[in-house]
């Protein structure tokens, strides 16, 4: 991560997660792992009415796949179903380098994490916990 | 040694004169007569060897066969019959596992030790599941040694293979192995060996540890990609099936069925990659040309050197021995509250260049109840500044991954 602000921001959601907790309402929960890195995340959600009401994840791993995922969880929670497939969808395509200045702002402080278009080795730590949330909702 | 004039030869440090290149125990880099071999036969020598009987065939298999001679000479083998040249050490041990794993029956033991790199293991445990052999497993001690206890142990009458490396890529230990294979063969079993790490930096004389294999891969001492080398005694070779089949391992073939040529042609199915042995020999010149014992003098200062460094960082935590002279180059480590990506991440971005991972020895970190671990490692060509360079950069990881101190 070569850009510094960035780093702070990842460095912060790694260090201080919001999210990173049990949460014994979920309905929902499935584990993502990267086996070849060993980062290994479990995503509860609790979902009703097709609203994402709640989220929180446990786990370990680099600091970019558990960064993510709480960012993720800050930018999904009181979202519908649908749109946080999107927000998935889109954050996808950032990773690939796909996405315009303009979209990649609606991920908010995930979008810090663009620079991991230009570093293949971590691609699939960034968006472990996104895959995993959209596995959850689409396995549903 | 003068190491800047050994720098000099190698067009990659040159070229990016600013990384520490660290990551050794994966890949050497290649000096400038490495490259230039490889280039020369195919712009000079270039012909199917083996095949034609004109004269630039002939000095196709001429130069290729030299190549085999001096790779016979640099591990002390008997013959040239005993020296198979295949991609890697990973080749090399499927090689072994099929073509001796089908002289083996149901209820035989393969004792492999759990700091084996996957490709001395999973070769291993394929084989033994098709054809009924069972596993041992030779566990290690905190620093990741073997002790001849542990071997004895994991070893029965029903033995037939021992199999272990010599050095560890993981902790870079080195294990007893001329001691070794003498308890193996009391058991009558034979005993592999996996020079991936030993070969290119420690002497290696086969006949000395009389291991019955031996194993390694060109482009982890200065040679090409793609060019790897199975030593095996000869007796077993003779006995043992071919491994792959068509051109070239045959000596005459009907419609119903084939016999095959002599060793060592008989693995060396297909066309063969004669540039990359020509690039491996000069490999080997260039051991000569610098001294081998020049080479391990400075492997050892250098490593010393790293281990004094890292040992007073605070947050660093170097996995395995507490003898810098155990480590032969090679360090996993890891840092407080900071993943092993994280630290390639950052390192990278410093300019210096470690492994972080696995390390393909899955079996180890399990032992060692960890997912994964950088690795810094280390060759003659690195200099005390990279290695300090290495130090700040890691003395500096905590700071930058958000933490107060
Ligand atoms: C101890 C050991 N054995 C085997 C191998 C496999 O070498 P290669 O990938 O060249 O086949 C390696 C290198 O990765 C190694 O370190």
């Amino acid at each position: 991560m070569s850009n510094s602000f960035y780093r702070e921001i990842i460095n912060d959601h790694n260090l201080r997660p919001a999210h990173k907790h049990e949460l014994d309402g979920a309905n929902l929960t499935l584990r993502g792992v990267n086996p070849s890195c060993g980062d290994d995340i479990t995503l509860k959600l609790l979902v009703e009415d097709d609203v994402v009401k709640d989220g929180a994840y446990t786990g370990d791993g680099c600091a970019i796949s558990q960064a993510s995922a709480d960012m993720m969880l800050d930018l999904v929670i009181g979202k519908t179903k649908d749109e946080a497939l999107d927000l998935y969808r889109l954050f996808d395509r950032m990773i690939k380098n796909e996405a315009t200045e303009e979209e990649i702002e609606k991920l908010e402080e995930a979008g810090s994490l663009i620079d991991v278009s230009h570093m293949p080795a971590r691609v699939k730590c960034a968006v472990l916990g996104w895959r995993t949330m959209s596995n959850m909702l689409e396995g549903e | 040694m003068d190491i800047k004039a050994v720098r000099e030869d190698f067009p990659l440090l040159k070229e990016y004169g600013d990384i520490a290149y660290l990551d050794n125990a994966a890949t050497t880099q290649k000096p400038y007569f490495v490259i230039e071999a490889e280039k020369n036969f195919y712009e000079r020598e270039n012909a199917n060897p083996m095949r034609g009987l004109y004269e630039l065939s002939q000095r196709a298999t001429d130069i290729y066969e030299k190549a085999r001679e001096s790779v016979r000479d640099f591990i002390n083998a008997k013959s040239t019959k005993e020296i198979v040249f295949t991609r890697n050490a990973t080749e090399s041990l499927n090689l072994l596992a099929y073509s001796y794993g089908e002289l083996l029956e149901e209820g035989d033991e393969i004792a492999v030790t759990v700091v084996e790199h996957h490709s001395n293991l999973i070769p291993w445990q394929q084989i033994a599941k098709r054809k009924g052999l069972a596993i041992r497993w030779i566990e290690c001690e905190d620093d990741g040694t073997i002790s001849e206890e542990a071997l004895k142990k994991a070893i029965s009458d029903r033995t037939k293979i021992v199999a272990m490396t010599q050095i560890s890529n993981v902790l870079g230990i080195e294990n007893d192995i001329k001691k070794y294979a003498r308890i193996a063969h009391e058991a009558g079993a034979i005993f592999v060996c996996d020079g991936a790490q030993s070969v290119p930096h420690i002497f290696v004389d086969v006949e000395e540890l009389d291991v019955d294999f031996l194993v390694f891969s060109g482009h982890k001492m200065l040679g090409p990609m793609g060019i790897g080398v199975l030593y095996g005694k000869e007796k077993y070779l003779e006995k043992m099936p071919p491994f792959l089949f068509g051109g070239e391992m045959i000596e005459y073939v009907t419609r119903e069925d084939s016999t095959w040529n002599e060793l060592p042609h008989k693995f060396e199915a297909g066309t063969v990659n004669a540039a990359g042995a020509t690039g491996l020999m000069a490999a080997i010149d260039y051991y000569k040309r610098l001294g081998f014992s020049n080479i391990i003098e400075r492997e050892n200062y250098l490593s010393r050197f790293a281990y004094n460094i890292l040992k007073d960082i605070p947050e660093v935590n170097i996995l395995g021995s507490r003898d810098a002279d155990m480590h032969h180059g090679i360090f996993s480590f890891t840092v407080d509250g900071v993943h092993p990506h994280d630290i390639a991440e950052i390192l990278s971005s410093d300019g210096i260049c470690v492994r972080a991972g696995h390390h393909c020895a899955q079996v180890l970190m399990q032992h060692m109840k960890t997912m994964s671990t950088a690795r810094a490692s280390i060759a003659f060509y690195n200099t005390e500044e990279e290695i300090e360079r290495f130090a700040e950069s890691l003395s500096t990881l905590r700071r930058r991954m958000g933490y107060v101190k």
